[in-house]
């Protein structure tokens, strides 16, 4: 089976003035189809840059990029919007609705920039079916500030399935959610990867990691670790427990009001 | 190829931000408003101006008396009295191309009628001189040849003498009595309202000047100056030249004691005057639609700014600079032709409330409707590139990360 991803000695330097920022200092990584990765490390270990230049935002200072065959590092500006839009699909930390803008439309989004045309019916009707996946069917007419922060992030992620992606890189998906939405998205993720959808996510929670089947820890522009997760944390559980917890607090808080009173 | 895609987009982004789009286009709306009312103003006072040259009638030539030098003392304009009836019949039976030809001779008197009088001008005239003037008869008509030949005692009325001293019956047929001289009432001029300089011009009575000479003022011998209608505005000068030969060789190397004047020297002031004033009027509003495309260049830039994090989006998911570049163009275009159909509508509108409730002339011409939507098109391109551009050239990674 032929990687989806094949980084050769990636590095990537910026350049402030005289100082020469090392972000990433020679990465090599495959990817192959099937899988679901957490890539994991502390701000500033190159895990944002090393996510951007998978995203084909960035450009590799040095080392091959082969996407799905294709050598992306070489690829100009425009090229590289139309493999964005192709192969891959993006899901953000702040979630990244434009504003104002029905969820359906949202989804669209990626179709009105495909080097084909596609008829608005056709637009429609992949959309719809993207948000059935998500399971927010329902409230495609709603504006992005008439969703939850959970709702909002699955929205984002039925954009990012719109064009059938051959991987779907998401960028601290569940840093801005609660502990119970955090774990409703990553059931999401769990259940399009089960479908056969790579998935690479970016996390810095030990914890939402755990969801994955291989973790890669970045520490100082290297993969210091790579491992596959031995006892994974599956959703419909975690779910469950979270459920339990909370009953247990709200029946203490019963049986004894006062204990939190000093709160 | 992706043009229908991104007018979507586009379209898309104007009706999320109605207020924003209103508030945009309407620095244009103003603006092309301005230049249509202003311009529909200026062309109306020109157009009053040329009607009011008009008439006093179609390529009309006046020769006036000129100075006249007693004991090397010069008299100054219309001082001598050397021009005479003669004269004009000799231009008339001369000169080629001039049409018709009339004696003007005036004198202020009372005139009673109907048990009624009024002081008035007298004007003795040859039939021709309504042709001249381009004035018509309202009820029944001009003295004839004839009647200038048997020095007939018929009369024309102007339409204030007829409202004057016959309010309640026909003047036609009615005796009006000229320095207690009977005058037959042949006809009634249409009124032709007040000249340039505020006189009423129907305040007239009209009488063939043979009569005036012999009839009523028996004293006079000249006239005050002669009309002559040439046959075409082109051939004007060379008339001109033709009727100032002709008059000195009738004086015979005397001085030259008249002056040959042309309507079209009047016509030329007055509407060089109004048309100063339409272009200032045009500058001013020019002026106002170009504050109104910086207005538009403005909001766009800020527009770039604020939805900087939504261009990135746009260029994350796989848009192309010029579908980012496009996108803003045409947000721009559209709300400066929309703008500009609006501005065009609102202009037509107050330029015919001014002209229905304060009764100034206008005259909206299709010109500046289509000079003011042209250029409100060009101020969209124009200073929506900049903004547009700025946009395209966002880096994504940047443009996601702004707040």
């Amino acid at each position: 089976m032929q990687p989806i991803v094949q980084l050769k000695d990636i590095r990537k330097t910026y350049r402030n003035g005289d100082l020469e920022v090392h972000a990433v200092r020679g990465i090599s990584l495959e990817i192959n189809p099937g899988e679901f990765i957490a890539i994991m490390g502390a701000s500033g270990s190159g895990k944002s840059t090393l996510m951007n230049t998978l995203g084909c935002l960035d450009r590799p200072t040095g080392g091959t990029y082969l996407l799905d065959g294709i050598d992306v590092s070489t690829l100009d500006r425009n090229r590289r919007a139309d493999i964005r839009n192709q192969k891959l699909g993006f899901v953000f930390q702040g979630f990244n609705l434009v504003a104002r803008t029905s969820a359906l439309e949202n989804v669209e989004l990626p179709m009105l920039y495909a080097p084909r045309r596609v008829s608005s019916s056709e637009m429609r009707d992949r959309a719809m079916r993207a948000l059935d996946i998500v399971g927010l069917a329902a409230r495609h007419d709603h504006l992005p500030n008439q969703l939850s922060g959970g709702q909002q992030q699955r929205v984002a992620i039925a954009r990012a399935l719109v064009n059938e992606p051959r991987i779907l890189l998401a960028d601290e998906p569940t840093g801005n959610l609660d502990t119970k939405t955090s774990i409703e998205v990553m059931g999401v993720f769990q259940k399009l990867n089960e479908q056969g959808i790579t998935i690479v996510m970016v996390t810095h929670e030990l914890d939402i990691a755990r969801f994955c089947k291989r973790n890669l820890i970045v520490r100082d522009g290297l993969v210091v670790r790579d491992e596959s997760v031995k006892d994974r944390s599956h959703a419909p559980d975690e779910l469950l427990k979270h459920a339990e917890a909370e009953a247990a607090a709200k029946l203490t808080h019963v049986l004894f009001p006062h204990a939190n009173a000093e709160d | 190829m992706r043009f229908i895609a991104t007018t979507v987009i586009s379209l898309r982004a104007l009706r999320r931000n109605k207020m924003r789009s209103f508030l945009t286009a309407l620095g244009i709306i103003i603006g092309v408003g301005a230049v249509i009312t202003m311009v529909s103003i200026g062309n109306g006072a020109k157009a009053q101006v040329e009607a009011q040259v008009a008439s006093l009638g179609n390529n009309v030539i006046s020769v006036f008396p000129g100075s006249a030098t007693t004991s090397g003392a010069r008299g100054g304009m219309g001082s001598s009295n050397t021009l005479t009836v003669d004269d004009a019949l000799a231009i008339q039976r001369e000169i080629l191309g001039a049409v018709a030809v009339s004696p003007e001779l005036r004198h202020g008197d009372q005139v009673l009628g109907n048990g009624l009088n009024w002081r008035t001008q007298i004007h003795g005239v040859a039939p021709d001189f309504l042709s001249i003037r381009a004035w018509s008869i309202r009820a029944g008509d001009i003295f004839s040849e004839a009647d200038v030949r048997s020095n007939a005692k018929v009369c024309v009325i102007g339409d204030t003498i007829a409202r004057q001293l016959y309010p309640d019956i026909d003047p036609l047929g009615q005796t009006l009595r000229i320095r207690n001289i009977p005058f037959r009432i042949v006809g009634v001029l249409s009124s032709k309202g007040y000249n340039y300089f505020g006189a009423d011009q129907d305040d007239v009575v009209l009488v063939p000047y043979s009569s005036f000479m012999t009839r009523v003022f028996r004293w006079r011998r000249t006239v005050n100056n002669i009309l002559i209608e040439a046959s075409s505005a082109e051939a004007m000068p060379r008339i001109q030249e033709d009727i100032t030969a002709l008059l000195a060789q009738r004086r015979s190397g005397r001085e030259p004691d008249f002056t040959v004047r042309n309507q079209l020297e009047l016509a030329a002031a007055a509407s060089e005057t109004s048309r100063t004033m339409t272009q200032l009027l045009a500058g001013i509003a020019f002026v106002s639609l170009v504050v109104g495309g910086i207005g538009i260049m403005n909001i766009m830039l800020v527009s770039v700014t604020e939805r900087t994090r939504e261009i990135g989006i746009r260029l994350a998911i796989g848009a192309h600079d010029r579908d980012v570049r496009l996108q803003f163009l045409i947000e721009a275009m559209i709300l400066s032709a929309m703008g500009g159909i609006i501005g065009v509508i609102l202009g037509v509108t107050v330029s015919e409330m001014l002209s229905h409730f304060n009764g100034w002339p206008v005259l909206v011409s299709t010109e500046s409707v289509v000079v003011a939507v042209a250029f409100s098109a060009a101020v969209g391109v124009g200073f929506g590139f900049y903004p547009a551009h700025k946009a395209a050239k966002l880096d994504p990674i940047d443009a996601l990360r702004f707040e």
